[in-house]
């Protein structure tokens, strides 16, 4: 089995984060977000790993050597000389897609989700029509490309429709798709976008089904969304793995889904949670309150502060009392002084801030 | 010319009593929402009334012995103050003085010269007890007697945008002579300000102010400019009922006539000085305050260590946890509780306040009685060290600088309380930002 991630380029919604390295090596739940898919693919039996990208994929190879020899998964980059979009990709790297004729899974990088690829896979096979697409329930179809079903049918999609104004569906295409070998016909070497172009022709042709996603789906290329996604997977780890998570008993977990890696340091008098990953070698001191936050790798929080809905860059120390809230992000390296509020702060690698941030602004 | 004090004046040992004034419950609205709950003269400043501070720099004066507070509260409010200052300044003996109504300033003093008056004073201090300075009072008679004067008011420097709020002085820069006043000028005049601390001759002050309520009388629709043919020379002893009942304003009324005697001067302190008028005043004043205090290495404030910066009062009833982290310019008032782990800065806490663990104040008054939460963020802006403003523009709204929680109120477990006033008794459990609550 072959699979093909699409990585796109710098990932700018995500900044300041990706000013320090590419999205796909940025932690979620304490682990690269490319590593979840890898272990989902490697777990489904998938050998050959695509990554399409479109800028420096040096930056990435040495941690990519690492996943191949983890997960027992060969992994090469497809560097598309120009952004092909969404289908482009799939034709670039042809060569390792078509070398055996099994189906083909392609998924977004900013998706993450219970990949559930054996069941799709299954389900794939058992249809017989060319592709795949998981879908997901939303809560308001109105902003979303949303899939309309052949009449009559519960898997054949016969449409898409863009944002629709009046109630068509409540299903949408979640960004994963397994797809034969010969879809790859369908597509030309150029900019090319797989939702318009490819899946409205294989849905006249009557080729394309659709398979419900069970559980939590997000989309966390921007910080916000990053922030959703991470409470999202926190439960579902609830749910499904606890092991992984800091047991409730822990006197400073606080509504549970609780993440601390082994290298973390948690002060005294802490009120931790709910959902919360806290980073390797983090520093927590006294009497700090975090929620709905994520800390990553070697910041340092300092006592009395509070910090909700905030993502802590690498390295990043916040001083006593201060207080981050409503999605603020720091980027690598920075520094928050005592006492200081920030509402909404988006701020840049290595800036040190000294006066408080009242409003959502970016700090360059 | 014609003068007020052409008379000869008496050298040698003359006797100086002292005049507070501290307006009444009308006044003071500007000092909402904690005038709501306490007269603003006994509010509470780095741990002392603010009429206190004014009676310390009276008693420092030797040859003060009497002291007539004037004003237009109920005698029970200051009853039990009055009680405590006997104790207090053992030198003084201070007496409460009640107008019917509110007289103005200049009114009030009129209204009470006989009591003031007995055993012939030579010259009278008068205070405006919402100023909060050093009060140089030493250095004022020592230029009273210097120029043989008939007046001195202390005069400091503004920034030149703020002094027409005020009362503008033009004096001899050599002399030291008062040439000019004007009170609130619409035009820039001079950026020397009147700090409303006056020293008087008494046959100096009382013939004027009597003269100025003859001039009401006589032409009550001109008030500013006087005509000299209504310059009297010699007290006015017969016009007690000719306009009584009509608002006479030092400022207003007297001082620029005064500037006419030629014998009216300003000693300028370089020392510090506010107006505590609106309630987010008094946390600069307390900061000017405890400044003092720990300047003149007062026993009253706490010691600095790694969790006191200088300068804190604590009140010896209240009980503030080891962690917690104090100062600078904090007064934390009578059986207030402060948990671990809080940080208070520039801020005055209450009597019978609690501040829950990690919690953290800034910039704000804590009303009597009033509770915040655990993680809690209680904070104002700082105005600029040279400001007489307590408000801000913040997204192009004026907003209150100082956060200020009236009595009684609470804040949640991590809420957040950001430039705002609240009335007393209101529970705040969701953030707030920029808002008045009522």
């Amino acid at each position: 089995m072959k699979a093909l991630i699409l990585v796109g380029g710098f990932g700018t919604r995500l900044r300041p984060l990706t000013l320090t390295l590419p999205k796909p090596l940025v932690e979620f739940g304490n682990k690269p977000m490319i590593e979840h898919q890898i272990a989902a693919l490697a777990e489904a039996g998938v050998t050959d790993i695509v990554l399409a990208v479109n800028y420096r994929p040096e930056i990435m190879t040495k941690e990519l050597e690492k996943f191949e020899e983890q997960f027992g998964v060969n992994i090469e980059f497809s560097l598309e000389p120009e952004p092909l979009g969404t289908a482009g990709p799939l034709k670039l790297a042809e060569k390792t897609l078509r070398k055996d004729n099994s189906p083909i899974l392609v998924l977004n990088s900013d998706v993450i989700c219970d990949y559930p690829f054996k069941k799709l896979i299954e389900f794939h096979k058992s249809h017989g029509g060319e592709g795949t697409i998981i879908v997901t329930k939303v809560e308001e179809p109105s902003k979303y490309g949303v899939v309309v079903h052949k009449a009559g049918h519960s898997s054949c999609i016969d449409r898409f429709v863009e944002k629709p104004v009046e109630f068509v569906g409540n299903r949408i295409n979640a960004g994963i798709y397994i797809l034969n070998p010969s879809v790859i016909d369908r597509i030309e070497l150029r900019p090319t976008s797989i939702e318009t172009e490819v899946f409205p022709a294989m849905c006249n042709d009557e080729q394309l089904h659709s398979f419900d996603l069970e559980g939590y789906w997000m989309d966390v290329g921007q910080p916000k969304d990053f922030l959703s996604g991470t409470c999202l997977y926190l439960q579902s780890l609830n749910k499904k793995n606890p092991k992984l998570l800091v047991p409730s008993t822990e006197p400073f977990v606080y509504g549970g889904n609780v993440m601390v890696h082994p290298t973390a340091k948690i002060g005294n008098n802490c009120r931790i949670g709910p959902n919360v990953t806290i980073g390797p070698n983090v520093v927590v001191g006294d009497g700090v309150r975090i929620q709905r936050s994520v800390v990553l790798k070697g910041s340092k929080i300092k006592d009395h502060a509070w910090v909700k809905s905030t993502i802590v860059g690498w390295n990043s120390t916040i001083g006593r009392w201060a207080r981050l809230e409503n999605v603020t992000v720091l980027g690598d390296d920075v520094t928050i002084r005592d006492e200081i509020y920030v509402n909404g702060g988006s701020i840049l690698p290595h800036k040190e801030i000294k006066a408080n941030i009242d409003s959502p602004s970016i700090i360059m | 010319m014609a003068t007020l004090a052409a008379r000869p004046r008496q050298n040698g040992a003359t006797t100086t009593k002292a005049v507070l004034l501290v307006g009444g419950p009308s006044r003071g609205t500007r000092f909402r929402p904690l005038s709501l709950d306490k007269p603003k003269p006994l509010f509470e400043i780095a741990g002392h009334p603010i009429i206190e501070h004014c009676l310390r720099a009276i008693s420092k004066v030797p040859e003060i012995k009497e002291v007539y507070v004037i004003g237009y509260y109920e005698e029970d409010i200051f009853r039990s103050f009055l009680q405590d200052c006997t104790k207090i300044f053992p030198s003084l003996t201070v007496k409460y003085l009640r107008e019917y109504e509110a007289l103005g300033t200049a009114g009030g003093l009129y209204h009470f010269r006989d009591a003031i008056l007995k055993g012939s004073p030579g010259r009278l201090f008068v205070l405006n007890a919402d100023v909060c300075c050093s009060f140089p009072l030493g250095q004022m008679l020592k230029l009273f007697e210097e120029k043989n004067a008939e007046a001195v008011l202390l005069g400091t420097r503004v920034p030149e945008d703020a002094a027409t709020n005020f009362g503008c002085i033009v004096s001899d820069p050599n002399t030291k002579q008062v040439l000019h006043y004007v009170e609130k000028p619409e035009s820039k005049i001079s950026n020397l300000i009147n700090c409303g601390v006056y020293l008087f001759d008494t046959e100096c002050i009382f013939p004027a102010i009597g003269k100025a309520y003859k001039r009401r009388a006589d032409r009550p629709r001109l008030l500013s400019y006087p005509s000299s043919e209504n310059l009297e020379t010699s007290y006015i002893a017969d016009e007690e009922d000719s306009g009584t009942n009509q608002v006479i304003r030092l400022e207003q009324d007297i001082l620029s006539d005064l500037a006419d005697t030629r014998q009216f001067f300003v000693l300028e302190t370089k020392d510090f000085w506010r107006q505590i008028k609106t309630a987010g005043s008094a946390v600069p004043a307390n900061a000017l305050y405890l400044t003092k205090a720990f300047q003149l290495q007062s026993p009253e404030l706490s010691k600095a260590s790694a969790v006191i910066l200088p300068p804190v009062f604590i009140h010896p009833t209240a009980k503030v946890d080891p962690t917690a982290k104090l100062g600078p310019n904090v007064s934390i008032g009578p059986r207030a509780k402060i948990g671990p782990g809080v940080r208070i800065k520039e801020s005055i806490v209450l009597e019978d306040t609690e501040i829950k663990h990690d919690a953290c104040v800034l910039y704000s008054i804590i009303g009597w009685g009033s509770k915040v939460g655990a993680w809690a963020r209680v904070e104002g802006t700082p105005t600029p060290l040279t400001s007489h403003s307590t408000s801000i523009i913040k997204n192009g709204i004026k907003v209150q600088s100082i956060t200020i929680l009236g009595k009684e109120c609470g804040v949640g477990d991590e809420v957040k309380v950001q430039n705002c006033v609240c009335l007393p008794h209101k529970e705040l459990k969701r953030d707030v930002t920029n808002e008045v609550i009522m």
